[in-house]
């Protein structure tokens, strides 16, 4: 009977153990299966734009095939001119600052700075037809560009400098009989691009993505399930899921991997536990800028040098821009692991006419969070650095005058005169411009969204749970297994382990000795 | 002298099987508190649950067997002879003096051992079992939302776990050298293996008394 109780017994824990330390955290295969089968249907249009008599035609104006797409598609362009896409802002509740209405056409970034007097080049990527000032008028439904997101020629591109106009290269017959669901080749042309250059402001947002191996984006690899960026920024009445918080600021209408994967998609239960404080993209994007470099700092203050009276470049040794002399010097980094911030989903930024602290890095968007606040998430971010120019004597961030449309109006890119664009880009904004200038060091956070790794590549337990600089080592609030520990704690308890093996050693010695020495004396 | 059976097999199997483990999750513990570089961290943290979770059962099994059997009274802690013991081992022991106190099956312990084993099993264990649960689930709350139960952070609960272990190690150094200080060396260790000890006979003047107390380790 006893023997029968022990065998029980100690087959019990064995079991328990085999079982609890064996357990691998493979992920659950059922919910990604169906996920991949869902997305390895690709979409077939339905129809065959070229087929119909409004579009077998001769186009010459872009206006003109808007005009036809809306003879069928009636009422999508009013959607579309209720979208961020089209208006460059909206009306959101700021921390700190309550309601006010924000975006591109007013928020200052630490790239190119900001659009006012200078939309004839910016805004080449509104959604829109002649967007060249802030007269524009945003009410003619005429002036929406279907084409930008909807080409599947992949032949579409606009104008450099042309306000959002079609290059003029473009066969806008053709485009407009090849029209259908956006492809990444139409969202990229933008997206890829913004701040003047592939992956200048992103990070993991860039040209390789056009055809991206599974190694770099899971969810876009062309040898993996090919997904389109509207995949996942799906749109109703073309309001697209989705933003960016360096023009955004509440938690709102964001594009979250848990609408597919849910909240706990990992088999194993401590990996879980970890997503109510990080977020999936802590882990899952391991590194950003896989490809081709990102810009990391941008010094304004150095720009305006010139050779023989003209503008130069200079390039590094993989042909990456590191000074220009309408824009300053700046330093890329690829392959980066991000930085890490709690962050809840809220951000406040600075807005036109705040006041700049000089002494220490003003954060034009900060993004809100912290580990006691439950709605707050460990999130990769990039973090860019600048130096932009701002007024010494009222402590208000400049907005220059950057892009030249005429001779003498002051554009930066032509003149190479800073009192010149700051006094013509502050007129544009509606503020004072004091005569003095200097350069301020700025900070923007980007969160890190897209180059999702494959599973085996994830961010591994030790890389944060360590004593040795690992990537979590900056940041503050919180206990973290491994990386920390408490010195008293330590002290204390290390010394009560040498005190006692100490005391141990010497009475154990002591015991010997005397014991030698006692049978000598016998 | 003669033979007794002192450790029983459960209580044997009971030592040994708990031996294992706390040295088991001392070391996979302190690799997770960053000191051991062995099984990497993400396998000591899984193999450290595992083996806690055998432990709270085998600790299940032997608090019962304790109260059934009534060895339990064995831990009581008395002020009898602990300070004679305490200066047996300051003094006596370097003279081959004679145990201060006597071991029999029914007074297994010396009041030294009664106080440690009682601190161990009153305080220690019970704290490292309490917060390593904590440890364990202390998201869970957050997790299904039951915000009254909700646990703020995992830094006091690391902390006392974290002491604990420095305890755990401390008896265990002092615990493997007492092994040393029975009878003969390794009377006590055979005991332990064995179950079977040689303990002196009673004194011939006083009744085998259930209240006199035996050894070490």
């Amino acid at each position: 009977m006893k023997r029968i109780f022990f065998s029980l017994v100690a087959l019990a824990l064995i079991g328990i153990f085999v079982i609890m330390a064996l357990r691998k955290n493979s992920e659950d295969a059922s919910p990604l299966s169906a996920l991949k089968q869902k997305y390895a249907v690709k979409d077939k249009p339905s129809v065959d734009h070229s087929q119909f008599t409004q579009l077998r035609r001769h186009f010459s104006r872009p206006e003109e095939v808007t005009a036809a797409c809306i003879s069928c598609h009636n009422g999508r362009a009013a959607e579309v001119m209720r979208s961020t896409h089209w208006n460059w802002e909206r009306t959101e509740y700021i921390e700190g600052k309550g309601i006010r209405t924000v975006g591109k056409r007013n928020i200052f970034n630490n790239f190119c700075i900001g659009i006012s007097g200078n939309q004839q080049s910016c805004n080449k990527c509104h959604v829109g037809y002649g967007y060249a000032d802030a007269s524009f008028n945003f009410k003619d439904s005429l002036n929406v560009d279907c084409l930008v997101c909807h080409d599947n020629s992949n032949t579409y591109v606009k104008a450099v400098g042309g306000a959002g106009m079609p290059d003029p290269s473009v066969n806008l017959t053709y485009v407009a009989q090849h029209v259908g669901r956006p492809q990444r080749t139409d969202c990229g042309t933008c997206h890829f691009f913004g701040g003047g250059g592939n992956n200048v402001k992103h990070g993991d947002l860039e040209q390789s993505m056009f055809d991206p191996p599974r190694s770099e984006d899971v969810h876009m690899g062309t040898d993996g399930v090919d997904m389109q960026c509207v995949d996942c920024h799906t749109a109703r009445k073309h309001q697209m899921l989705g933003k960016m918080y360096s023009v955004s600021s509440m938690n709102r209408n964001r594009v979250q991997c848990e609408q597919c994967h849910t909240a706990m998609p990992h088999a194993d239960d401590i990996l879980n536990q970890h997503t109510l404080k990080v977020a999936c993209q802590t882990c899952h994007i391991p590194v950003y800028a896989k490809v081709n470099p990102t810009k990391l700092f941008w010094d304004w203050s150095t720009a305006g040098k010139l050779r023989d009276g003209k503008p130069y470049e200079v390039k590094d040794s993989s042909g990456t821009d590191v000074y220009m002399s309408i824009k300053g010097s700046f330093v890329w980094g690829r392959n980066l692991k991000p930085d890490y911030v709690w962050f809840n989903g809220t951000a406040s930024h600075y807005l036109a006419g705040d006041t700049v602290d000089p002494s220490r890095p003003l954060m034009l968007n900060q993004l809100h969070g912290s580990y006691d606040d439950p709605d707050s998430k460990i999130y990769p971010v990039k973090i860019h650095r600048a130096r932009q120019i701002y007024d010494t004597k009222y402590h208000i961030l400049i907005q220059p005058k950057t892009v030249s449309t005429k001779p003498g109006d002051g554009g930066y890119w032509s003149e190479f005169n800073w009192q010149r664009a700051a006094e013509e880009g502050m007129k544009q904004v509606g503020l004072p411009y004091s005569g003095s200038y200097g350069f301020a060091e700025t900070e923007m956070y980007w969160p890190v969204n897209h180059m999702v790794s494959p599973k085996s590549e994830s961010v591994k337990c030790s890389e944060c749970h360590t004593r040795d600089n690992g990537r979590l080592a900056k940041l503050g609030g919180f206990y973290l297994p491994g990386r920390d520990s408490n010195p008293w704690v330590e002290t204390i308890g290390l010394s009560i382990v040498l005190l006692t093996l100490g005391a141990v050693l010497v009475h154990g010695i002591a015991r010997v000795f005397i014991s030698r020495a006692r049978q000598e004396v016998k | 002298m003669k033979k007794e059976y002192v450790y029983r097999r459960f209580e044997r199997f009971w030592h040994w099987t708990q031996a294992g483990l706390i040295v088991f999750l001392g070391l996979t513990g302190f690799e997770i508190h960053g000191y051991i570089h062995f099984f990497g961290f993400d396998e000591a943290v899984r193999y450290h649950n595992a083996a806690a979770t055998v432990l709270l059962v085998l600790v299940a099994f032997a608090i019962f067997w304790h109260f059934t059997t009534g060895e339990w009274k064995q831990y009581l802690p008395t002020w009898k002879n602990l300070r004679a013991q305490a200066m047996y081992y300051v003094f006596g022991i370097f003279r081959n003096a004679p145990h201060p106190t006597r071991k029999t099956v029914l007074s297994k312990l010396n009041p030294l051992q009664k106080l440690v084993y009682a601190g161990l099993k009153v305080l220690v264990i019970p704290t490292m079992g309490i917060s390593g649960i904590l440890y364990m689930f202390y998201r869970y709350p957050q997790r299904y939302e039951v915000l009254s139960l909700n646990v703020a952070g995992l830094e006091v609960i690391a902390e006392i776990h974290t002491l604990g272990a420095f305890l755990l190690v401390a008896f265990f150094i002092a615990h493997l050298y007492l092994i040393t200080t029975g009878r003969t060396v390794t009377s006590n260790l055979k005991a332990m293996i064995i179950g079977y000890e040689e303990l002196p006979d009673a004194p011939t003047n006083a009744p085998s008394a259930p209240n006199a107390t035996g050894d070490h380790s």
